[in-house]
């Protein structure tokens, strides 16, 4: 037992990515089991580690814990990515719950059926660049400080950055209306943990391809 | 300015019902303004009140909250029902995920045609009752409360879950002897069961109307999905 938190989930970005992200941001290693087949997934849930029977599940400080937002709650808390007061806090969630929100329409885009693929391209890069985008501008622009909250890395920063480079990899020129996230980028990419993550060899999870769907339905369906 | 929270949705359940819920089970008086028309819609939108256009959103302690959760976790702690320390949260969010799921799937339900209504009712009792009635039935065992030893969101977030799925059928709680008597516990704290009597802010199971009203203020006029 290595004391390190555990992330059970398969080999791919998904919804435990911002969970990479955060531990990776805070300077906190980790270990990664992998689902590679349906039986990996069902042997968990006949263990009992998976208490709605899905994952993500991360094995940390002696729980077992499942539902992104549970997880992702307790590791921004524990390594201090929470805001310093309820306020905060309460700020930090709406730009979360913002950033989540977007980042499902990229989640749901490699599974769309070939037929509906343009159009969720089309909704989820108007969403972008017409609904999230110009509200964490405008955030930016109106304390002109480095920080989304309380002048200070919290979370939301680290989550803000992980869509905003997942939005490039769709459109690489998405922030061209949007200097102040452009600087933001630079600016919370050479954070120095953030920056170890971004290079190669880190943990950080490439792009689903393809040719790995089938192997996802085989584990999930 | 009254100082209670106030709250701007349709009238109706949607996203917002869980907030009511919430504050209620605090003791928490608030207001409501009711979108009724597009214009109600655009005046919120361009008065920059909503920080991603979209509704819930509450007037509360000098913000202008939008997204449910973050909405829900503010009221949580303010409140002191989000638990006494760092794993009694971890515990409470992990099981408001969970009922958070399951009203997903009837969130949805006004708006699907009347065939996609029955299999989405049948996915929703075969969820509840093979996937989540099971969890908290077991965490349930000789405890009174989900977390710790008093009431907390988690409690309220199940109670109201297994309300909702009862309307989708009635006797949906006879293999659960234990979410059976956290119902009726849970009913009877003073505050929760005011808000289950009528004249209370609680809001009816959605209708025809509600869903009019919702499609002609956002303009969402594509089909709804099924699971």
């Amino acid at each position: 037992m290595s004391g390190k938190p555990k992330l059970h989930y398969f080999n791919g970005r998904g919804r435990m990515e911002p969970i990479r992200w955060l531990l990776a941001a805070a300077g906190v290693e980790f270990e990664e089991s992998y689902l590679e087949k349906k039986d990996d997934l069902t042997k968990l849930r006949k263990d009992g580690s998976l208490l709605f029977q899905q994952v993500p599940m991360v094995e940390i400080d002696g729980m077992k814990m499942v539902q992104t937002r549970a997880i992702a709650n307790y590791i921004a808390t524990k390594y201090n990515l929470y805001g310093k007061d309820l306020k905060e806090r309460a700020l930090i969630d709406m730009y979360v719950e913002g950033i989540f929100d977007l980042n499902e329409l990229f989640i749901y885009y490699d599974i769309q059926p070939a037929d509906k693929k343009e159009q969720h391209f089309a909704n989820m890069m108007d969403k972008a660049t017409n609904r999230y985008f110009p509200a964490f501008e405008k955030v930016l622009k109106d304390h002109g400080q480095d920080f989304l909250v309380g002048n200070q890395l919290s979370r939301a920063d680290v989550h803000l950055l992980d869509t905003i480079l997942t939005a490039e990899e769709f459109k690489p020129d998405i922030l061209a209306k949007f200097p102040l996230l452009q600087s933001f980028k630079a600016r919370i990419s050479n954070i120095p943990t953030i920056k170890k993550y971004l290079q190669p060899g880190s943990q950080r999870k490439p792009p689903i391809r393809p040719e790995d769907i089938p192997k996802l339905r085989a584990i999930f369906h | 300015m009254s100082g209670k929270p106030k709250l701007y949705y349709f009238n109706g359940r949607g996203k917002m019902e869980s907030i009511r819920w919430l504050l209620a089970a605090a003791g928490v008086e608030f207001e409501e303004e009711f979108l009724e028309t597009r214009e109600q819609y655009e005046k919120l939108l361009q008065d920059g009140s909503l920080l991603f256009q979209q509704v819930p959103m509450v007037e509360i302690d000098g913000m202008r909250m939008v997204q449910t959760r973050a909405i829900l976790s503010y009221i949580a702690a303010k409140y002191n029902l989000y638990g006494k320390d760092l794993k009694e949260r971890a515990l409470i969010d992990m099981y408001v995920g969970g009922t958070d799921d399951l009203m997903g799937f009837i969130l949805m339900f006004p708006f699907l045609s009347a065939e996609d209504k029955e299999k989405q009712r049948a996915f929703i009792v075969q969820k509840a009752t093979s996937r989540y009635f099971p969890a908290y039935e077991k965490v349930l065992k000789d405890r009174d409360f989900l977390v710790g030893n008093s009431f907390s969101w988690a409690d309220v977030h199940l109670l109201e879950a297994i309300l909702m799925v009862e309307e989708k059928k009635s006797d949906v709680l006879s293999g659960f002897p234990q979410l059976q008597a956290f119902k009726a516990r849970i009913s009877s704290i003073p505050t929760i069961k005011k808000f289950l009597e009528p004249g209370s802010q609680r809001k009816p199971v959605p209708d025809d109307k509600y869903v009019e009203t919702v499609r002609r203020v956002l303009r969402m006029y594509y089909d709804v999905k099924a699971n």
